[in-house]
C-alpha cells in the first residue's frame, strides 16, 4: 500500500457538511436494509407458503407494535437509501456536480427522505 | 502496485457499473412492489400467490435478487474497507461472513420463487 495515500483519516475530528451527512445515511441506511433482510425475506417465504402463513404474516405487521417498528424502520431505510441513491445517479450523469448543486441535492435528498419516512409511518400504522 | 483481492468486481470501474446497473433493477423492483402492495391494501392469499406463480414476475424477482445479492456485496465491501481499515483480520471475517450470507439470501429467494 502506498504510504503516502491520505487514508485512515480521524472521522472523528472532521466538520461535516450535509452532503457529507446524506453520504453517511445512505452507507447506515444501506447496512440496516442487509440486516433487515432477514426479516423482509421470512415475510416473503411465510406469505406465499400457505394461505396459514399469509394471514400469520399480515396479522403480525397489523397487531404487533414491534413487527410496525421493524417495518417501519426498514420502509425509512429503503427510503433514505433509494432518495440517496437517486442523488448519485445524478452526480453519475453530471448533474448538479458544483458545490452549489451539491448542497441543493443534499437538501433535497433529507426533505424527500423526511416526507418519505412519514408516509411509511402512516402506511404502516 | 497494489492488488486487490477482495473487491466483487476485480476492478474500481467495474464494482461501479455492478453498483449503478443492479441499483436501477432494484428501484424499479421496490417501486413495483411498494406500488402493488399500496394499490392492492385488501390482497389476499390468492392474489399474492398469483403474482409470484407468474413466470415473468419470478424473472423479474430473481433478477432483484440477483442485483441485491451483486449490490450489497459491492456496497458492503466499500463499508467494510472503509471502516475496518486498521484490522485486516476482523476485515477479512466479517467480509466473509457478508458473502456467505449474501449467498444464503440468494438461494433463500430462489427456494421462495420456486418453492421449497
Amino acid at each position: 500500500m502506498n504510504s503516502k495515500r491520505p487514508i485512515n483519516l480521524d472521522l472523528a475530528t472532521i466538520q461535516f457538511p450535509l452532503p457529507a451527512l446524506t453520504s453517511i445515511a445512505h452507507r447506515i441506511s444501506g447496512v440496516i436494509l442487509f440486516i433487515g433482510l432477514i426479516f423482509a425475506f421470512w415475510a416473503l417465504d411465510k406469505s406465499l407458503s400457505s394461505p396459514q402463513g399469509f394471514d400469520a404474516v399480515r396479522d403480525t405487521l397489523a397487531h404487533n407494535i414491534l413487527a410496525k417498528l421493524v417495518a417501519w424502520g426498514m420502509l425509512s431505510a429503503l427510503a433514505v437509501h433509494f432518495v440517496a441513491g437517486v442523488k448519485h445517479l445524478l452526480m453519475d450523469l453530471h448533474i448538479g456536480v458544483t458545490l452549489e448543486g451539491g448542497l441543493r441535492k443534499a437538501q433535497i435528498t433529507v426533505v424527500a427522505s423526511a416526507v418519505l419516512v412519514i408516509l411509511a409511518g402512516v402506511w404502516v400504522w | 502496485m497494489v492488488t486487490n483481492i477482495t473487491n466483487p468486481g476485480r476492478s474500481g470501474l467495474a464494482d461501479w457499473l455492478i453498483q449503478r446497473v443492479s441499483a436501477v433493477i432494484l428501484a424499479l423492483y421496490t417501486l413495483f412492489i411498494v406500488g402493488y402492495l399500496l394499490f392492492n391494501p385488501g390482497l389476499d392469499y390468492i392474489a399474492w400467490s398469483g403474482l409470484f406463480s407468474q413466470a415473468w414476475m419470478r424473472i423479474f424477482s430473481l433478477l432483484a435478487f440477483v442485483s441485491l445479492a451483486a449490490h450489497a456485496w459491492v456496497g458492503l465491501w466499500i463499508v467494510t474497507t472503509d471502516y475496518l481499515n486498521k484490522w485486516v483480520g476482523i476485515r477479512l471475517a466479517v467480509q466473509t461472513f457478508i458473502i456467505l450470507a449474501v449467498f444464503v439470501f440468494l438461494v433463500w429467494g430462489i427456494q421462495v420463487l420456486w418453492g421449497a
